[in-house]
């Protein structure tokens, strides 16, 4: 035990996520002792997070305006939306350049043993995004796990409509992989999963 | 496949034991309290990583150390290694083949055996939940996918459950509970994948586990293998579980999504008033059947012993059939004590065939001599020199 305002800072740090008690111990000591490192910067970023940051009114990613970039950018095509979990999933998919269409960020997924239901999500907002037909697909990109799925289930029940493409992200083996090493419940799926080659 | 060698470090009363093994049966003979159980758990815990005597790892660690090590060089298809796993009192375990590090989940894969306790008696006697842990684990070795739908499927159980519980504590309405169409669905799709599968698996065992008592009791008295499956005995509403589903009967993927379907519609209000999964695997059984009567309740403890061990032997054949690494090696813990010497000459002659087959006994002259061409003595966790 450390005495009074060092303790306290230790005992903050590990409650991040992430970091263990001698993490924490490293980190503290680090600030505390390290004169490059700029305490003042750090602070002003940790006390404006909150107040500066929120979610964008459109698509729930993290922004410091009203809506995020990607939302405002006018040369995304507003036909494609695609619905992820969390924030940090726009930024996965964002790497791939590959998708030119607006985000939905859901915040979560449904898992009733974390208390997460339909309510809880922004679904209601995704309706309304879908209301005036201008969006003619919807990606889901949920997590492939158990409440990945359930959601992904979920969604493409409530969408179901007209002149709408629901799709999913394909699941299975990793690219640039060997076959070897993938464990047998991937490897298994992706077998059940398998595609006839067209020609 | 067979194990050439054997080391224990720390392993319950093992302070460092090594062992050579050879081809055929092995006697390990010891009086009680010696550790030849101990041996041959930590053989078993190689294969299943688990024990089959008690649920945590811990109790294998030696008293007063902090890891037990198990290190086996095994032998098949002319091919060698050395496979090894650190039992540790605190944190995850490791494993290691030829020495180089591996998941530990992965080590079953080098390591197949099929081990016969006493313990096993429950298998007949027990609940249920033993019943179904011995056809999933058998289950998983055939077809290792099925670890991971049999965890979703719990999770989903697990997941559902929760869900219905919330609904009865807030009085949520039927209709308003949109998302328990989302798990249902979930739930049917693992719960028909693992009904389907393990109605082929006792399809393909109830022929060997009739074979097997055949043989240890030298008569047949129609050791049989069924199904009981919570999603059809709830539509019957029938009391004979053995009644709904024949002995051969393989049952579908979409059939079992059909029936499950059914059933879980039919059982909906008394689930939201419970607040439980009332059908599905989890809730299934499995029937022995012999002389056309439910082996629970009815058999002797003769009889019941014979069907365990015939469940093993029989779970033993199925892999040796399927497995291109040769056969499990057969380990028989006190087995011949509570047989009668015209069924130890059976067992004798039906285990005969396997590549190694390991076998513990308190009493030396309890076993038949031709079991008993190698003889290992184990004192106080040591292994004692012949003569």
């Amino acid at each position: 035990m450390y005495d009074g305002i060092v303790q306290e800072l230790i005992d903050e740090l590990g409650r991040l996520p992430g970091i263990g008690p001698k993490s924490a111990q490293r980190i503290a000591f680090h600030i505390l002792q390290t004169e490059s490192f700029d305490v003042r910067r750090l602070a002003e970023l940790l006390n404006d997070i909150r107040d500066k940051v929120h979610f964008c009114a459109i698509c729930g990613n993290v922004t410091e305006h009203d809506t995020c970039s990607i939302c405002r950018d006018a040369r995304r095509s507003p036909a494609t939306i695609c619905v992820v979990e969390e924030a940090k999933d726009v930024v996965a998919i964002e790497r791939t350049r590959e998708f030119h269409g607006l985000y939905h960020v859901l915040g979560g997924a449904i898992s009733p043993i974390d208390g997460i239901g339909p309510d809880q999500l922004r679904i209601k907002q995704l309706l309304g995004r879908l209301a005036d037909g201008v969006v003619t697909e919807v990606i889901i990109a949920t997590d492939p796990n158990l409440e990945g799925e359930a959601t992904a289930t979920y969604l493409t029940r409530l969408l179901v409509q007209p002149n709408l493409r629901i799709s999913r992200l394909a699941s299975g083996l990793p690219v640039g992989g060997d076959l070897e090493y993938a464990d047998e419940v991937t490897l298994g799926r992706a077998f059940e999963g398998r595609r006839t080659i067209d020609n | 496949m067979r194990v050439t060698h054997v080391e224990l470090k720390d392993f319950r009363n093992y302070k460092g034991l090594t062992l050579e093994l050879a081809a055929g049966p092995t006697l390990i003979v010891g009086s009680n309290g010696q550790g030849k159980t101990n041996l041959v758990e930590a053989l078993g815990f190689l294969s299943t990583l688990g024990s089959h005597r008690v649920s945590t790892d811990h109790a294998m660690v030696r008293q007063s150390t902090d890891a037990a090590i198990v290190r086996v060089r095994l032998e098949h298809n002319e091919r060698k290694f050395l496979a090894e796993v650190q039992i540790n009192r605190s944190g995850a375990n490791r494993a290691q083949i030829n020495r180089s590090v591996i998941r530990t989940r992965e080590l079953p894969r080098y390591f197949s055996s099929v081990l016969f306790a006493p313990e096993d008696l429950a298998l007949v006697r027990g609940e249920p939940s033993g019943r179904r842990r011995f056809i999933d684990e058998l289950l998983v070795l055939r077809s290792p996918r099925f670890s991971g739908v049999m965890s979703d499927y719990e999770r989903v159980v697990k997941q559902r459950n929760m869900l219905l519980k919330s609904a009865r504590a807030s009085g949520v309405r039927d209709a308003q509970l949109s998302t328990l169409d989302v798990w249902d669905e979930r739930l049917v799709a693992f719960g028909a994948e693992i009904i389907s599968a393990r109605s082929a698996l006792v399809a393909d065992l109830s022929p060997e586990v009739s074979l097997a008592y055949e043989r240890i009791v030298g008569a047949d008295h129609g050791a049989s293998l069924a199904n009981s499956l919570s999603i059809i005995s709830r539509q019957d509403d029938s009391e004979s579980a053995v009644a709904t589903s024949a002995v051969g009967e393989i049952i579908s993927v979409a059939d079992a999504t059909a029936a499950f379907t059914a059933a879980l519609a039919s059982v909906r209000k008394a689930e939201r008033d419970r607040a439980i999964t009332l059908v599905g695997p989890h809730r299934d059984d499995l029937i022995f059947g012999l002389n056309g009567l439910p082996a629970r309740g009815y058999a002797s403890h003769g009889e019941s012993w014979s069907f365990a061990l015939a469940l093993k032997l029989a779970s033993a054949e199925l892999l040796r059939r399927d497995s291109s690494a040769g056969d499990p090696v057969l380990i028989l813990d006190d087995v011949f004590a509570e047989l009668d010497q015209s069924r130890r000459e059976r067992l004798a002659t039906s285990i005969a065939g396997f590549e190694q087959v390991l076998i513990t006994a308190a009493v030396f002259g309890d076993v038949p001599a031709e079991l008993a061409a190698n003889v290992v003595r184990i004192s106080a966790g040591e292994v004692i020199d012949d003569e």
